[in-house]
């Protein structure tokens, strides 16, 4: 008997509600003009704190994008995680499962590094400021890092593997791979990702403890990372949402494979390391490619983590340079986060999905607000750059220790 | 050829059973550890009972640094895998340490640690934008629960995937279940596998007051916790760690090391049907049993124990017993079936993890362990719940199911010998 023929894990549709752009259109537009929309925090109630500059979503309308008793029990980081799960299971032309496809082939998958914040500060006000009366029905369902998945599910009528990785930075890359892995074992679709909200008074107090957090109050030049000029990293809300779906099936419903989720590894090198990260970065990359069967001088672009603090840069540098060879100093490395900043989780989702859209448009995007780079990588600033790009690596890190690549090929890959 | 899963190592801290002779001690002697809070005062509350862990973290055998610089649940996890670790007898430091994996869950992570310094920074709850100059250090440690799995994955020089999971009350199942995955499809030799809560604080409890989940039985803590008994009336919250030391099976054998059994099967699923409620039928769940079976290789006929989510409310106890009949047919009325539950409270993303524990040692004492509390029967709840007292009984394959908010499902097979029966 001959060995069924490997399930492969495809993305066939993106949603997008990020600080340039909610929807995939925007954001990539913004992406690749360059774009900064880093800005001085407006937020109500963060006016005093002394984080000063973020990536907030401000052109998203919840109530135009989500029912009204769905927004009533959950925070602002799932409402965008429902908006980015209708988008890219409409891009995907993946309807309800119970109405269409088989509700246990279809699961949901996302990260969460920092939950409902801004509900759960409201509901703990309620506690605290009036008494335990008043505390709403909701709390136990909003504030918790599993409130998107389990939301999307009910939504969207999936009834198959879903599950929630809690995550540092790079969980958004574990997410997709842990949707991929679901594909590759059996489930037909999952939609993944991450989203976050952590821009509300008393989640940004409890980041004020990442020493890796920019101090710096001028927005162009909070956020350089591989520059002299690095001075740490700049939050940033929302997020993406990819359909990941066996590309087999995509193909009997006649939607196009967009990628392939061809490798994907992750190591872990101890909270604020980053020295260390570079061992386990070039680990990770080596992983990833071993799976993919992808060879050092095949990858055509790399997403950086790009944490701009000069010490995880110049890790980072090392580590793209250990595992790709002489390639790492001649491939493109491009960060474009530089411009929205780091939604935690949501960060390398959002390189994933720019890293699609960089494949199918055939244009690296650009650095935005970097320029002088102190590091031996071809970093793209400036202007987006036309390439032929065939196989994209993603890289994430995250503050707990977490380090994290994906490997994506354009369109399909191994296809009879 | 296909890659096989140990357990080698067990940890725990759980309520009234620190340390894994003392919990099966309790679990043994139907035992409960259920109490009103002493925690903080509970006035005004509705349900003012929970089954707290008397737990000295030094004593437990944190060093002071550990102990100051984290969380109440994180001291839980790195309590339970130091014994875990020595149980299994394995030598970290002789082992490949990127092909060493920790998977770790919590429902709800440092949400008692950030409703204190919250209490500080908003002076009481009177003001919106919070005073960041009273935070207290290392908050941003309580804010990302990846602080879990990142802490104890430094303890014992982890460098493999490190992934903390976070699915309401099935966390604990699920961290177990992603970790035999990572294992047996080779991205680690190893895995510290397990789960820890500590959600005993004011806001948890108030959340759930608040849609009625937790049991108002404050006259009668010892016996609040009734899983399938016609009168019971809530859960009763609980806290704790499990840890488990799972092993690719021929890298454990070629050590010598003691194998309690093989994690041998696992699946999940969401009921998409309620963020809080259940069905009556329990079809998800008995899906999840139907596909861990699978995993396993096994007939649902080889199941000789299960151990129940059994939460005690009106509607889980109801649900899980037609997943059960559903996914077992007739051999569910032939199957001893009980929830820890009712000794231990529910310890939300830990209990998960705690169950499986419990499970090995069923296994390794060949007894399963009771329903305590269980007197009068529900004529909807109508299979053999064990009360009140263990059981002798010879078991090979035991189950342990899970629920929780968000309707995730999932399911955990653990077998002694492996001898697949289909």
């Amino acid at each position: 008997m001959s060995a069924p023929p490997k399930r492969r894990a495809a993305v066939t549709g993106i949603g997008v509600v990020a600080p340039n752009g909610t929807s995939t259109e925007n954001f990539w537009k913004s992406t690749q003009e360059g774009v900064s929309v880093l800005d001085r925090v407006t937020r109500e109630g963060c006016g005093h704190l002394p984080l000063k500059v973020a990536g907030e979503v401000r052109s998203f309308d919840p109530s135009a994008a989500v029912e009204e008793r769905y927004l009533v029990q959950t925070d602002r980081f799932t409402h965008f995680a429902m908006a980015a799960a209708d988008a890219a299971l409409e891009d995907a032309r993946l309807g309800r499962a119970d109405t269409g496809r088989a509700p246990f082939s279809a699961g949901v998958v996302t990260a969460a590094g920092s939950g409902g914040g801004e509900f759960g500060q409201g509901e703990l006000q309620k506690l605290w400021g009036k008494g335990s009366r008043y505390v709403g029905p909701w709390q136990s369902i909003a504030w918790f890092y599993a409130a998107s998945t389990g939301q999307i599910s009910i939504r969207r009528g999936f009834k198959g593997p879903c599950s929630v990785v809690a995550a540092d930075e790079a969980g958004g890359l574990d997410a997709l791979a842990h949707a991929a892995r679901a594909v590759e074992r059996g489930t037909d679709v999952i939609v993944a990702g991450a989203t976050e909200a952590p821009l509300a008074p008393y989640s940004m107090v409890c980041q004020l403890g990442y020493r890796e957090l920019s101090p710096v109050k001028d927005p162009a030049r909070a956020y350089r990372p591989f520059t002299e000029g690095a001075c740490g990293f700049v939050p940033a809300e929302g997020g993406a949402m990819l359909a990941v779906e066996e590309a087999g099936a995509a193909r009997e419903r006649g939607v196009p494979v967009r990628a392939t989720v061809a490798g994907h590894a992750a190591t872990f090198t101890g909270a604020s390391c980053w020295e260390l990260s570079r061992e386990g970065l070039a680990e990770a990359i080596r992983g990833a490619l071993a799976e993919a069967g992808c060879a050092p001088e095949e990858v055509d672009v790399v997403f950086a983590d790009a944490l701009g603090v000069p010490e995880a840069d110049r890790a980072e540098a090392l580590a793209i340079a250990d595992a790709l060879g002489a390639h790492g100093r001649r491939v493109p490395v491009t960060a474009p986060k530089t411009g929205t900043g780091r939604a935690y989780c949501a960060a390398p989702v959002l390189d994933t999905v720019a890293a699609v859209l960089a494949m199918e448009h055939g244009l690296i995007p650009p650095t935005p607000n970097v320029f002088d780079i102190c590091h031996d990588l071809d970093l793209v600033t400036g202007c987006a750059r036309t390439a032929q790009v065939g196989t994209a690596l993603v890289l994430s890190r995250g503050l707990m220790g977490s380090n994290s690549a994906l490997v994506l090929r354009h369109g399909a890959v191994g296809a009879p | 050829m296909t890659r096989r899963v140990a357990v080698t190592g067990i940890g725990v801290v759980a309520p009234g059973g620190i340390g894994a002779p003392a919990f099966w001690d309790l679990l043994a002697g139907g035992r409960t550890a259920t109490r009103g809070i002493t925690f903080f005062d509970p006035a005004g509350l509705r349900s003012r009972i929970a089954a707290e862990c008397d737990f000295d973290p030094v004593a437990a055998g944190l060093d002071g640094e550990q102990a100051a610089r984290c969380d109440r649940y994180i001291q839980f996890a790195l309590a339970a895998g130091e014994e875990a670790v020595r149980d299994s007898g394995i030598d970290l430091a002789g082992e490949n340490p990127w092909r060493v994996a920790v998977s770790l869950g919590t429902a709800v992570g440092g949400t008692t640690r950030l409703e204190n310094d919250y209490v500080l920074v908003s002076h009481r709850g009177e003001r919106w934008d919070v005073d960041h100059s009273r935070a207290q250090p290392h908050l941003e440690r309580a804010f990302t629960p990846s602080t879990l799995a990142s802490t104890v994955a430094e303890r014992f020089g982890a460098r493999g995937p490190v992934q903390t999971v976070s699915t309401g009350c099935t966390s604990g199942l699920d961290a177990v279940g992603y970790a035999l995955h990572t294992v047996e499809e080779g991205r680690a030799d190893v895995c510290i596998a397990g789960a820890s809560d500590s959600p005993i604080s004011p806001i948890t409890m108030a959340c759930f007051d608040a849609i009625r989940a937790t049991s108002p039985n404050n006259d009668d803590p010892a016996h609040a916790s009734r899983p399938f008994d016609n009168d019971r009336d809530g859960f009763v919250m609980g806290e704790g760690g499990a840890v488990l030391v799972l092993e690719e099976l021929e890298h454990a054998r070629a050590r010598g090391a003691h194998v309690y059994c093989e994690l041998s099967g696992y699946a999940t699923f969401g009921n998409a049907y309620h963020m809080t409620g259940l069905t009556s039928e329990g079809l998800e769940m008995a899906r999840a049993i139907e596909a861990a079976l699978d995993h396993a290789r096994l007939d649902g006929s080889a199941i000789d124990y299960v151990n129940a989510h059994g939460s005690g409310t009106r509607q889980n106890d109801r649900h899980e017993t037609a997943a059960v009949k559903r996914a077992l047919g007739h051999h569910a009325y032939d199957t001893p079936m009980s929830s820890i539950k009712s000794m231990v409270g529910h310890s939300l993303g830990a209990i998960g993890a705690i169950e499986v524990v419990a499970c090995v040692l069923a296994l390794a004492h060949q007894a399963v362990p009771p329903t305590a509390n269980y007197e009068t029967p529900d004529p909807e709840c109508d299979l053999d719940y064990v009360p009140r007292a263990a059981r002798e009984r010879k078991l090979n394959s035991v189950l342990s199911v899970g629920s929780g908010f968000g309707g995730f499902q999932s399911a955990v097979i653990l077998t002694r010998q492996r001898e697949r029966t289909r």
